[in-house]
């Protein structure tokens, strides 16, 4: 049934999402019949919370505050590298304390000027936890965290003691510990300046959202739809190419899809998994598919016994080899999956830290190697492969296709069973309270794109999102070294050499990356995908 | 009379409050936590966690729950969705589209079921009754996902004479191929309904009296025939203008209609249990208003029935 299609996490839920692009000039497409006061209608799903910067980590809310918040610096959609937007500079003699000086003079679309009180009571008001914002730990690694955000009682302070306004343009930011790369983390929602008015009448806020973005909102009927118009008052160099955004709100995306191809629809970045097969005829090719920022792992509870044993070592290995990634993306995904090859994502770049084979022979599909390795290692424990995953998501299919490349490999069609859990918060509920016996799903969406966010809060010990539970002293040490690296490229390698670790110890085995994919129709053209595989709206001309 | 209408309306009282108790119990009983859930793949910080539970009042016991949710719903006050948004503005918003929608398609059922049942059953055996049944068939066979994709497919795609979704949800013309694809179902029934009835009382006495009496066709056909052939085809419609009320999740995702069936959709998918509790209990009194009407109309239709 269509309805079914669109389940609520399909694209890993607590998505985040950033960016403004910058400076992407060079990409205008200089043909004569451009409209520039051209609206275009794009795909949209309702947000899942209020329109706060430190509220929102979903991509549906995370699209239109991209569109009218430009955060301090921001990440070109290509590259993904990041580059000074609303700051001027950000520096730091020792990694740990950090000056933000603001490019002087930005107004938010609202009249009143973005100054540096902007930014550190909007993310006072975020990491205080009586404000309740889902992205609050977004500001742990700020000094004072602890006692606006304590984990049990009341907070003992109002503001975070590591944020100080020297100037207007100015303010200072104490870290509790070094972080070199911290800068490049800033173009991420959370980060975001609100106006005064965001604090003296939050109601009215809530209802029409003010930032200093590319764009403002116009009108907002909801879970309908949202108008965005340039803003006049944006000071950036990421000015609209287009007369406006109108996001229309769809509950199936096959709704969508027949909007799409009927042109009542010019840009759908919801498109559903029955269209991908004729998606290139039906739109001439107007069809964008490419890694996403997100990778998809099966993890292993390395808190029972008798997967924390070196032999599971082997056994992890082995079923790692068994899979046949390339086969499953093609013929599962339609190719809207790419086999991943180590623990990041090719959004990154070469420079960023991806680095294509890192996860070496491992994640090389060899049946015979992988039966191997699994008896070395003396078999399954347990005896069954279970890989558990949330009957919500479109889950069951891939993990089908898993098990019987599994055991095929093992030559025993009951080496390997998917284990449906009903619903995504009871599947979640399951992982965190270490309830787990077999292997089960996992998936990462970067918050920016920087390496050491694809591996600290992942794979260190006691980190946030360690599902697994892995910990290892070495790696959790070269992460903190590469943290303290005044040198991006040197913090880059130290990461990359903490990763290669997880290919021995496989606490989580690297199926695939997601790709992000967009359709649109004839009347517009320059469409691209951001990192976040979020549309860039602000660089679409209208014909 | 007005003691019937009273004792009805005494006991939507403890029905209401039934079956609000119940879908309140039901959507709170979902296993998992859609609290933690608002974070998807991430861990939650504790802190946060424990913070928006308490702002969801989802740290109280139950009952307590329960019993603090109704006080505030006898108030007026539906609280606040998950994402923070009134309760009851999300009821304002999807009510007027699906009353639009519901509207048309009973109004779609009610004059075709009526008309067509009424003509298959006069000319019981002839070629437009044997045409009636194979089409009637037809439409209570067929899935309403398929007859939607059908209809937008033919009429938006192929004839190009609409959008394939709704672009407003408030403009009646735009609603009309989902309210008719919402319609047929009950379309069907109704006219089979009423072709049976009326093959059933064209044969009775008072017929046969009206007809001797020489009363013209259309009076005795009108007054006599239709009015005691409607009692089953009232009893139908009464329902189904509470099931349509309801929300027609999957006509309104085909169309994209943003009416009480989608938004029903998503705070159920949320786990959202103000929000499903907020719209069973405008449903829940929606219902017994219609079944109320239905009992009352029966008193009209035949001057047998009585109510003390």
């Amino acid at each position: 049934m269509p309805v079914a299609t669109r389940v609520r996490w399909a694209v890993i839920a607590a998505t985040s999402v950033a960016l403004v692009a910058t400076g992407c000039s060079s990409s205008s497409s200089s043909s004569s019949g451009t409209n520039a006061n051209g609206v275009v209608q794009a795909w949209w799903g309702d947000p899942q919370n209020p329109l706060e910067p430190v509220n929102t980590n979903e991509v549906n809310g995370g699209a239109v505050l991209n569109m009218i918040f430009t955060g301090l610096v921001s990440y070109d959609p290509k590259t993904s590298k990041a580059s000074n937007a609303n700051a001027d500079s950000i520096t730091s003699t020792d990694q740990q304390n950090w000056t933000v000086k603001l490019k002087p003079g930005w107004k938010f679309s609202d009249g009143t000027t973005v100054t540096a009180s902007s930014y550190v009571d909007a993310w006072n008001y975020g990491a205080l936890v009586t404000n309740k914002q889902v992205n609050a730990s977004f500001f742990q690694y700020v000094q004072g965290y602890n006692d606006v955000a304590p984990p049990t009682g009341a907070p003992t302070a109002q503001t975070m003691s590591g944020l100080k306004v020297v100037d207007d343009n100015t303010f200072t930011v104490a870290l509790s510990q070094k972080f070199s790369t911290w800068p490049q983390t800033l173009g991420y929602s959370a980060y975001y300046p609100v106006p005064k008015s965001f604090f003296t009448d939050h109601a009215a806020y809530l209802n029409k959202p003010v930032g200093n973005g590319p764009y403002l909102i116009q009108s907002w009927t909801r879970s309908q739809k949202m108008q965005l118009r340039p803003n006049t008052a944006y000071s950036g160099t990421n000015k609209p190419k287009n007369g406006g955004i109108d996001l229309k709100v769809y509950t199936d995306t096959n709704a969508a899809y027949a909007d799409l191809q009927s042109g009542n629809l010019d840009l759908d970045n919801g498109i559903p998994n029955s269209a991908l097969k004729t998606i290139q005829t039906d739109l001439n090719g107007r069809y964008i598919n490419e890694p996403a920022g997100i990778i998809q792992t099966i993890s292993f509870p390395l808190y029972q016994v008798d997967w924390n044993t070196d032999n599971a070592k082997l056994v992890r290995q082995g079923i790692s080899m068994a899979i046949d990634r390339a086969t499953i993306t093609k013929v599962v995904f339609t190719s809207t999956r790419t086999p991943a090859t180590d623990w990041t994502s090719p959004v990154l770049g070469d420079a960023g830290g991806y680095k294509a084979g890192l996860c070496g022979s491992v994640c090389n599909f060899d049946a015979a190697k992988a039966k191997q390795l699994i008896q070395q290692g003396g078999g399954i424990p347990g005896g069954q492969l279970t890989i558990s995953y949330n009957a919500d998501g479109p889950h069951k299919e891939w993990v089908d296709a898993v098990c019987n490349s599994i055991n095929n490999a093992m030559g025993d069609t009951k080496s390997c069973v998917g284990r449906p859990v009903g619903t995504f918060a009871d599947f979640r509920n399951q992982v965190t309270t270490k309830q787990m016996t077999g292997a089960f799903r996992t998936g990462w969406q970067m918050d920016y794109p920087l390496i050491q966010d694809f591996l600290q809060p992942v794979y260190t010990t006691g980190a946030s999102s360690n599902d697994s539970h892995y910990s290892n002293a070495q790696f959790d040490a070269l992460v903190s070294k590469a943290n303290a690296d005044a040198d991006v490229t040197q913090s880059v390698t130290d990461f990359q050499t903490a990763e290669k670790m997880l290919a021995t110890d496989l606490p989580a085995i690297p199926l695939w990356y997601q790709n992000g994919t967009a359709g649109w129709s004839s009347k517009v053209s320059n469409v691209m995908l951001d990192p976040f595989s979020v549309p860039v709206y602000s660089e679409i001309t209208v014909k | 009379m007005g003691r019937f209408v009273a004792r009805r309306l005494l006991q939507m009282i403890p029905v209401f409050l039934g079956t609000t108790a119940l879908i309140f119990f039901m959507v709170h009983v979902l296993p998992g936590d859609p609290v933690a859930a608002m974070w998807g793949d991430k861990a939650a910080d504790p802190a946060q966690l424990a913070a928006k539970r308490h702002q969801l009042g989802l740290d109280q016991p139950l009952l307590q729950q329960y019993v603090t949710y109704m006080g505030h719903l006898l108030t007026g006050d539906f609280g606040t969705t998950m994402g923070q948004r009134k309760v009851i503005d999300v009821i304002s918003a999807a009510m007027p589209v699906t009353v639009r929608l519901t509207l048309m398609a009973f109004g779609v059922e009610v004059v075709f079921g009526v008309l067509i049942g009424l003509f298959a059953g006069l000319r019981r055996g002839k070629a437009f009754d044997k045409g009636t049944l194979v089409i009637t068939l037809l439409l209570i066979s067929i899935p309403v996902p398929v007859l939607g994709f059908l209809f937008q497919t033919v009429f938006a795609d192929q004839l190009k004479l609409v959008t394939p979704t709704v672009q407003d949800s408030m403009n009646f013309g735009q609603l009309l191929l989902p309210a008719v694809v919402l319609g047929s179902l009950s379309l069907a029934y109704v006219a089979r309904l009423t072709r049976t009835s009326i093959v059933e009382n064209v044969r009775a006495d008072y017929m046969r009296t009206a007809v001797a009496k020489g009363l013209p066709r259309r009076r005795v056909i009108g007054t006599h025939l239709l009015r005691n052939s409607m009692i089953p085809v009232i009893t139908f419609l009464g329902t189904d203008l509470g099931a349509l009320m309801g929300g027609a999740i999957v006509t309104e995702s085909i169309f994209n209609v943003k009416g009480v069936g989608n938004a029903m959709y998503h705070a159920i998918n949320q786990s959202d249990g103000a929000t499903v509790s907020g719209f069973v209990a405008v449903l829940v009194l929606v219902f017994l208003a219609a079944s109320l009407i239905v009992d009352l109309l029966y008193a009209v239709l035949d001057p047998r029935i009585r109510y003390a």
